[in-house]
């Protein structure tokens, strides 16, 4: 490889998002480029962005798909703010993504998709010259993506259209060398790609070259930045994505609790990955079953966990609201069963591959009767490992439905995982009961949970069903006593769950002036901005939920020690409006239902208003 | 494990006290359940009663066996799930014509063309019960019930057609009202490997007396039943009539002819009366048959085995499948599946060396 000439500068951190038409290859792309930096030794967070439609009509604003990638060598949380780059492939790439551009940050553009029609497609006049305004405002690079790409590609027995689709590879070339990365990882996974089909081995292999050494070659870019190793704790590690890594916490779970995994599910956005990921690991005894819908994923799971195994079915908002009515069956027979939502904006159809926290109600609230269900959540894409793995041990040890809240933005983002020491992981214990003598269905331990008498074993013959039941028999019994006493014993059960949670972990300051209180996707932003506040001398803390009903007994304790709290949500005040009417107290809510996660710089400010002088 | 030679009757009785009716056709089909289980040959923790809503779906309550009392129309889903969890066990789906047939059809669909090896018992009495009094999917055109003043103006389903067309393996009509009839047609889906779908006729004696009667008044009796027996011609009414197939115009249909009274194989005008043949891959013929009667009136009505053929089912690929996977690839270890992707480690040494 030709060696570097141009001077270097030394960067803390950078993000970068590569957008294009949805064919245009940019989550590969991104995929890509993040490896690479992991495998460098940078902390990553990545955050692809894609539309609904799979392939919307080329050129189009609709079909503008995008991968941002931020990578540091300090630890991060998010993947960024701002953008410091913006490679954008065609007009409707540019057009929907400007404006997240840092101000003179780098704009990369395919020039060659800058023709009057694809101007026209993205509602430019034909003959616009878009730069014009931002001139001043961007160091704009455009790049002859295209005819270089066909160029470096120049003899090889292929179709010109399959020669323009090694374009993105061109990018990433671009791309690594501006950032003084190395093309190995990528060279060695185009070899285990395409190595059996030489052609496409070769081209993808030319295009990325050709792109390392325009950036070598040419003037136009004056010089090249190095983003150091970050300071990691030490460990094996490998990028994850929060479905992967939520599938591997079911698996993992399910060895902790000694039976076979089994998920009833039906595909839909963002939560289709799982029920993939699953149907892989048959060599681990794990069976997926594709139901023919919603109601009949979380259907056959209830039949599975009724037999004795660790039952899950996953989906998103509109698929809880199909299985809402099985959620309460379980509720009132005792089973155990993980329903993981996987939550997207609404709603009904809403925007299925957008990222929002509002199904917290509707999993908390939305069934008939009194239908007191646990929920948990997890703050980020590998730590759905543990959140699935919490989830699988609630619903065990309590003989309980239980709901696991993921959301698009964790499902499909990626982050390092250090990977777990599998040996700290502790046992889940069942309540499979097989004594004739001491039998029957709605007997219960110290923590309520019923026993768990499965099909097959001689003598424990019962049936559960959906009518109120009377405790220990779970005879039908419609009488007003019972029902008072088996809804109380219902609440009681849930509520009971707290009583053995570890105590909250603070961050930041133990006591003082704010306390930022969240759950689920928003931790890294949070996290960010707490830094940013005690780095300049606030008194903050920051409390995250992992368990959010019931809610953990120390929570009022926590509050009573700061000034304010403040809830920031992905919705309108849901966890807000729950803890104003638990706790009495005057909790601001800072929320946003725009598709998007929070800007760091967003908190940092609201925070500091309320904060008002030092 | 329980002595299943020893298994009587009593052994599935419930000590509760039955709820429906007196006079409901569910008694006979409760009892009828109740004594072909102790001669299947299986031990009683095996089985497992699941069932959905309506009058029918109260049936798990009744037996002795482990069950399972759903939601409206879900029956199946959780049956399957059973059945998957633990193929070892007797998984029988209860249900009704308004459970399995209008809120639960899709369930029923996809239960049937997966050959999910379930035995549905699906009573029909061509009403709600339970709702006290409204049409059903398989309520006659016409009918005046509390929801149709007027009328009904749906078009009713076909539970066995529906069945075969869903792909059945073994679909069977019997009556409520015939229990010795019931009995052997419990057996056989009993013994049949995959969804056995099994419609049972059943007077609801309040909200519709008397929908069945034309199978048992003696009057009727012998023209509107068509007995069905592997092997043996279609012919009714006392062997004076019989089932041919007509291939007249454009569609192939079955019609009645009389029997030659000096050679019952053939009619009078020398066509061959149709040889009953429910093991046959194909099923279009079997379809024809369920038709007769119920959808295609001037004929009877078939009782018996219409379908049975032994094709893989789900639960048996399932594990197949997955005994293959653990042979090619062994059995999965948790540590390697999560070391399996492209990892990196991170050193006190890699830390401190920079870039």
């Amino acid at each position: 490889m030709v060696t570097q000439e141009k001077p270097k500068e030394t960067l803390s951190s950078v993000t970068i998002r590569f957008v294009g038409d949805s064919g245009d290859g940019m989550q590969l792309t991104g995929t890509q480029f993040t490896n690479t930096s992991a495998l460098f030794g940078n902390d990553t967070s990545t955050y692809p962005n894609f539309p609904a439609e799979i392939r919307a009509p080329q050129g189009t604003l609709a079909g503008v798909s995008g991968f941002q990638i931020h990578f540091s060598s300090n630890n991060i949380h998010t993947a960024g703010d701002h953008l410091d780059v913006l490679v954008a492939m065609n007009p409707a790439a540019f057009k929907t993504n400007i404006n997240d551009l840092r101000q003179n940050g780098i704009l990369i553009i395919n020039e060659d998709a800058f023709s009057a029609s694809n101007l026209k497609k993205a509602g430019f006049k034909e003959d616009e010259d878009v730069f014009s305004r931002y001139l001043n405002k961007f160091r704009i690079y455009k790049v002859p993506i295209t005819k270089m790409t066909l160029g470096a590609l120049d003899g090889l027995d292929m179709m010109a259209k399959a020669k323009e689709r090694c374009k993105n590879m061109f990018a990433l070339g671009l791309t690594y060398w501006i950032y003084s990365r190395s093309l190995d990882p990528t060279l060695e996974w185009l070899e285990s790609k395409f190595g059996k089909k030489p052609d496409l081995f070769e081209s993808n292999v030319r295009a990325l070259k050709a792109g390392y050494n325009y950036g070598n070659t040419t003037e136009i870019f004056q010089n090249t930045y190095e983003v150091p190793k970050a300071k990691i704790v030490p460990g094996v590690y490998r990028n994850i994505t929060g479905n992967q890594a939520i599938s591997l916490g079911f698996v993992a779970a399910s060895e902790l609790v000694g039976k076979t995994l089994f998920i009833g599910s039906y595909p839909i956005t963002p939560a289709t990955e799982i029920l993939q990921e699953l149907s892989m690991y048959k060599n681990f005894g794990v069976k997926t079953f594709q139901a023919e819908d919603e109601i009949a994923g979380i259907g056959s799971a209830i039949g599975a966990a009724f037999a004795g195994q660790l039952a899950i079915t996953t989906t998103s908002g509109p698929g809880i609201a199909l299985k809402s009515e099985f959620m309460n069956l379980a509720v009132i027979t005792e089973l155990p069963v993980v329903i993981a939502d996987i939550q997207r904006g609404g709603p009904s159809t809403g925007l299925p591959t957008k990222t929002e926290q509002t199904d917290l109600l509707q999993v908390l609230y939305g069934r008939n009767g009194e239908s007191p269900i646990p929920v948990v959540a997890a703050r980020s894409p590998s730590d759905c490992f543990l959140a699935a793995i919490e989830a699988c041990r609630i619903a065990i040890e309590y003989m309980t439905p239980v709901v696991i809240l993921s959301d698009t933005q964790i499902a499909i983002g990626s982050e390092p995982w250090k990977l777990p020491d599998l040996e700290t992981l502790k046992p889940i214990h069942t309540r499979i009961h097989e004594d004739i003598d001491t039998f029957a269905p709605y007997r219960r331990n110290d923590d309520l949970a019923r026993q768990w008498a499965l099909p097959g074993t001689p003598g424990c013959e019962h049936t559960i069903g959906g009518l109120e039941k009377e405790n220990i028999t779970g005879k039908v019994n419609l009488s007003a006593e019972v029902h008072e006493e088996m809804v109380k014993i219902r609440a009681a059960k849930v509520k009971g769950i707290a009583d053995k949670l570890p105590p909250l972990e603070v961050y930041g300051e133990q006591s003082g002036d704010l306390l930022f209180l969240g759950w689920g996707s928003t931790y890294g932003a949070i996290r960010t901005a707490a830094d940013e506040l005690l780095a300049s001398g606030y008194k903050v803390g920051q409390v995250h939920l992992r368990h959010i009903n019931p809610l953990p007994n120390d929570l009022g304790e926590i509050f009573s020690r700061f000034k304010h709290i403040v809830v920031p949500e992905l919705n309108s005040g849901q966890l807000l409006m729950i803890l104003r009417a638990k706790f009495l107290i005057d909790i601001k809510g800072i929320n946003q239902v725009n598709t998007k996660p929070f800007a760091v710089s967003d908190l940092v400010s609201r925070a500091k208003e309320l904060i008002g002088d030092k | 494990m329980t002595q299943t030679q020893e298994l009587t009757k009593a052994d599935f009785v419930s000590e509760g006290d039955v709820k429906w009716c007196p006079g409901c056709g569910d008694y006979a089909i409760l009892s009828s359940v109740q004594t072909v289980l102790p001669t299947l040959g299986i031990p009683k923790e095996k089985f497992c009663f699941v069932s959905g809503i309506g009058c029918s779906s109260r049936f798990p309550y009744y037996m002795d066996t482990y069950g399972f009392h759903t939601i409206h129309g879900r029956a199946p889903t959780v049956a399957s799930g059973v059945k998957m969890a633990n193929p070892d066990l007797s998984v029988w789906v209860v249900t009704g014509d308004g459970d399995g047939l209008s809120i639960g059809a899709n369930h029923t669909v996809h239960m049937i063309r997966r050959n999910m090896d379930l035995k549905v018992l699906l009573f029909n009495n061509r009403i709600y019960g339970l709702t006290k009094g409204q049409y059903s999917p398989t309520s006659e055109k016409g009918k005046v019930t509390k929801t149709s003043v007027y009328g009904s103006i749906d078009n009713p389903l076909n539970p066995v057609a529906f069945a075969i067309a869903s792909g059945a393996t073994f679909a069977a009509r019997t009556n409520a009202a015939n229990p010795k009839h019931m009995q052997e047609i419990l057996k056989a889906a009993a013994d049949h490997k995959g969804t056995a779908f099994v419609e049972i006729l059943q007077n609801c004696n309040i909200f519709n007396d008397g929908a069945f009667a034309k199978y048992l008044d003696k009057e009727t009796k012998a023209e509107e039943n068509l007995i069905l027996e592997e092997g043996k011609p279609l012919l009714f009414n006392n062997d004076t009539q019989g089932i041919v197939m007509s291939l007249e115009g454009s569609h192939p249909r079955l019609i009645v002819e009389e029997v030659n009274t000096t050679d019952t194989s053939v009619s009078i005008t020398g066509k061959k009366f149709l040889v009953h043949d429910p093991k046959n891959e194909d099923h279009t013929l079997s379809y024809l048959i369920s038709q007769l009667g119920v959808s295609l009136e001037g004929t009877p009505t078939a009782m018996g085995v219409l379908r049975a053929v032994r094709k893989p089912t789900y639960d048996e690929v399932l594990y197949e499948q997955e005994a293959q996977a653990k042979a090619q690839r062994g059995v999965g270890i948790l540590k390697k599946l999560i070391y399996s992707s492209d990892t990196w480690t991170v050193t006190e040494e890699s830390q401190a060396a920079g870039v």
